[in-house]
């Protein structure tokens, strides 16, 4: 993994100054909007407005590719399977629906620092106080899971290499269950050290 | 899914949000060898949802739960810890979100029907756990939303994700075998002996 950084692309523009929140929400609003057009030239002028959007946001053609190519297979025989069972103007409207949601999340992703968001959906988690959970253990959890990421990577390095040295590269037991067990010791010793730390006073 | 066991003295100890954070982790570092794609589908093959599934027989439904909650949560923060480095808002707005939200009732349900077989779940429940919540309710969650997001009509898009069935009831089968042999080698692994030991050292 190379670093566990966001896609966020420095710059000034208004996108990138407008809070993460109105972001969010202008997603939702946006994406319910997409889901209820329904002609080829009303989806045409909201793929404008989202090819528009990307120019204000000046993030660079690079970027913007980088976050609809996970679905561009997907688009592809999208397109192919309506233009089978339905006719031209059904095909491209899903497929353009389709690109174009992935596309304006990706702006957002692309617009917003990783530590905005997480503030923002931190603050939109604290309801949960009402349900008995404290908004500190949840951004407590939120980084400790950050944190554990790399410590994973490296029992799954280490896991490998005990297979190799046993000869059973292949079995895929011999992989899971260490691996596992591995990552519940270590959970288990994390949790007795925010014991330790006074964190069930 | 109902709470009735989620009363302990504290509501939620250190020893509970370390482990919800380590298997939150466990499950995106699963997603590491890389996705197989299957050229024309937009949801990739990958050991997560293998990761999914043994932490609904593990920590029990509401951790597990939790867990999928919190990797959701840091990958619509942006971070690329879904399958090939996957990650942003955007993966809740394609075609396979469905599937990825699916995962929440997913380990909640294998946990639950985990957390019935009492101190010694045998292999029959753990296999019955990872199929039920693993690839039924997953299931259930991403073809619907999948027919939505492109338009298809929900029969077609089942056809479409048929494809993945085998391979999903074969990542049902190893996370079952693998709970298994996890909870031999580690009894503190089964839900119900975990929340004993907790009320117990308090």
């Amino acid at each position: 993994m190379t670093g566990l950084t966001g896609a966020y692309v420095p710059g000034g523009s208004i996108l990138h100054r407008l809070p993460a929140g109105a972001k969010l929400a202008g997603l939702a609003v946006s994406c319910t909007a997409l889901l209820l057009l329904r002609s080829p030239a009303a989806l045409a002028g909201a793929a404008a407005a989202v090819v528009l959007l990307y120019a204000v946001s000046g993030v660079g053609a690079a970027a913007a590719w980088a976050q609809v190519r996970p679905v561009r297979w997907f688009a592809v025989a999208l397109f192919c399977v309506q233009l089978v069972f339905a006719d031209l103007p059904a095909a491209a409207s899903s497929t353009l629906r389709v690109v174009l949601a992935v596309a304006l999340a990706g702006l957002v992703t692309l617009t917003t620092r990783t530590g905005a968001l997480m503030a923002c959906l931190e603050r939109c988690l604290t309801p949960v106080r009402f349900a008995g959970l404290d908004p500190f253990r949840l951004s407590l959890l939120l980084s400790l899971t950050l944190r554990s990421v790399p410590v994973m990577a490296d029992l799954v390095t280490r896991v490998r290499d005990a297979q190799r040295a046993r000869g059973v590269e292949r079995s895929a037991r011999a992989f899971a269950v260490p691996l596992v067990v591995g990552a519940l010791r270590h959970a288990d010793a994390l949790g007795e050290a925010l014991a330790a730390r006074g964190l069930d006073d | 899914m109902t709470d009735e066991q989620s009363t302990p003295k504290r509501r939620f100890p250190a020893a509970d949000i370390a482990r919800v954070s380590v298997f939150a982790a466990l499950i995106a570092v699963l997603g590491l060898p890389g996705a197989l794609n299957v050229f024309g589908d937009a949801v990739p093959i990958t050991l997560q949802t293998l990761g999914v599934m043994l932490a609904g027989a593990i920590l029990g439904t509401w951790r597990s739960a939790l867990a999928v909650t919190v990797l959701l949560v840091l990958v619509a923060a942006g971070l690329p810890l879904l399958a090939g480095g996957r990650g942003g808002l955007g993966v809740f707005t394609g075609p396979s979100a469905g599937f990825l939200l699916g995962w929440l009732p997913g380990a909640a349900l294998t946990g639950w029907i985990v957390e019935r077989g009492g101190r010694a779940p045998g292999t029959v429940r753990l296999v019955a756990a990872c199929l039920a919540g693993g690839v039924g309710v997953v299931y259930l969650c991403g073809i619907p939303v999948q027919a939505l997001v492109t338009g298809l009509s929900l029969g077609k898009t089942a056809l479409l994700s048929a494809a993945f069935l085998p391979g999903d009831l074969a990542k049902a089968a190893l996370a079952s075998i693998v709970a298994r042999g996890t909870q031999r080698a580690y009894p503190d692994a089964v839900p119900a002996v975990h929340r004993e030991r907790l009320r117990a050292g308090g």
